[in-house]
């Protein structure tokens, strides 16, 4: 094979190259539409149009109001869960060369999780009520 | 000279195929409006979209052009870098997650082999979900950025949402990584050769389908945009082109996530009779026809059933469902 036409700047791989140039032709598309947006659209700024739509109201007080705790609560829940679930998918890939010594590993792994979950259930961490 | 000949070929040959793929899929993504648009309308009994052209087919090139003429305003007090942004994030993040999806063997084009997938990364899946949690972005940060109360509540319920529903898709899909010894889209097609693997997974699948559908925010999972309660959510101030963006990001989801549905459970591309890529397409709208069917059926939830359904009855299953499989896996052996 030739030098340039193979290896990681080869055209004729579905190797990251690839990748690369699709990642720009999408760019480029959704650049040309924000472009072709900016050239043809009508611009007729008035006060009445920039205000933010509240239903006919004038907006009052800031509108980055404090979040409701649950919220919170949920994206740290997310973060443990999926760390730990990038934990689990990386035992998926070579499950089968660990055998059964590495199965029993993991299930304590997950049925760990599974305790940890239902303690959160239980401590009312899950329900979605004002605190 | 004749290596950078051949470079340069390849090179034409790749920005064709990758113009003709994204091409197809930003088409099919335009045309999924009309068909969503046509078969809720047959749904509800009333006939949809028909004064554009025979059927309303030209409806959405006359949607382009409207969108493109509209004002693309910034609210005041709006986080302008942001604001302009967050639908470029939503719609490049759902475009790039296309890149993994396998449409058919490799092609032979004089003499040289082309790959029918734009990247077989050997961690393709986990690319899937890399971009599918940089989508949150686009949602939070437009929501958060344009000032309003509607638009703000839209992006934390929306955030709050992906992330919750993103713990079953990605665990649904550890029995498929454990079937198919490999991250790799490619593989994963190659290792369904006798049988798809809903037949195997039946529960992941459905684990999956309804993960998916909470990720795209459709109904009944479409609480990020609820009509009646917040305007439009998080692109409530969103007019334009970037609206345009938004709304060509959430079709281009559906596209795709049938496209992985299909790749990890339904066999990808294979199919009897049919050219590859045709399989890929009927099964990609047999999964977007059935997606539209549940927004033509269902309610929608409210928040605390969502998430209720989110983390106590879909995690628990995907966990279990991983041991079932890793024993009966190690059992065949």
């Amino acid at each position: 094979m030739h030098p340039i036409a193979s290896g990681a700047m080869s055209p004729y791989h579905a190797g990251v190259f690839s990748l690369a140039v699709y990642t720009i032709l999408v760019m480029l598309f959704i650049a040309s539409q924000l472009f072709l947006a900016a050239w043809l659209g009508e611009k007729k700024k008035t006060e009445e149009k920039s205000r933010p739509y509240e239903c006919g109201m004038i907006p009052s007080g800031s509108a980055r109001f404090r979040y409701p705790v649950p919220f919170y609560k949920v994206a740290i829940f997310f973060l443990i869960f999926d760390v730990e679930g990038a934990f689990i998918l990386t035992w998926a890939v070579v499950y089968r060369l660990m055998g059964v010594a590495g199965f029993i590993q993991m299930s304590f792994f997950i049925v760990l999780l599974l305790a940890g979950l239902f303690y959160i259930w239980k401590q009312g961490g899950l329900d979605w009520k004002e605190v | 000279m004749l290596n950078m000949l051949l470079w340069i070929a390849g090179f034409i040959i790749l920005l064709v195929k990758l113009m003709i793929i994204l091409g197809v899929l930003l088409f099919f993504a335009g045309y999924l409006v009309w068909v969503e648009r046509k078969f809720l309308a047959r749904l509800q009994i009333r006939y949809g979209p028909n004064r554009a052209g025979p059927y309303g087919l030209l409806q959405p090139l006359a949607d382009i052009v409207k969108m493109l003429v509209k004002e693309d305003t910034v609210p005041d007090g709006a986080d302008r870098a942001f604001f302009l942004i967050a639908p470029a994030v939503v719609a490049a993040t759902a475009i790039l997650m296309f890149s993994v999806v396998p449409f058919g063997k490799d092609l032979t084009l004089w003499g040289q082999k082309v790959p029918l997938v734009v990247t077989d990364l050997n961690i393709g899946l986990l690319f899937v979900f890399a971009m599918s949690s940089l989508g949150v972005y686009g949602v939070a940060l437009g929501g958060w950025a344009s000032n309003s109360k509607y638009g703000l509540l839209g992006g934390i319920r929306g955030a709050a949402q992906m992330i919750s529903y993103e713990l079953p898709l990605g665990l649904s899909l550890v029995p498929i990584v454990m079937m198919a010894h490999s991250f790799s889209m490619v593989k994963i097609v190659a290792a369904q050769q006798k049988y798809p693997f809903i037949l195997f997974q039946p529960l992941a699948f459905m684990i999956f389908a309804i993960s998916s559908m909470a990720e795209s925010k459709r109904i009944p999972f479409d609480l990020p945009e609820a009509e009646n309660e917040l305007v439009a959510g998080y692109h409530t101030e969103y007019s334009g082109m970037r609206f345009g963006l938004f709304f060509l990001g959430e079709y281009v989801h559906i596209m795709v996530f049938g496209a992985i549905m299909s790749v990890l459970f339904l066999g990808g591309w294979r199919g009897p009779f049919l050219p590859p890529v045709v399989w890929l397409l009927i099964k990609i709208l047999a999964v977007a026809l059935f997606m539209i069917w549940v927004r033509g059926t269902l309610p929608r939830l409210r928040y605390d059933q969502l998430m209720a359904l989110g983390w106590k009855v879909l995690i628990p299953l995907a966990l279990i469902n991983i041991l079932a499989t890793g024993a009966v896996g190690l059992m065949i052996n």
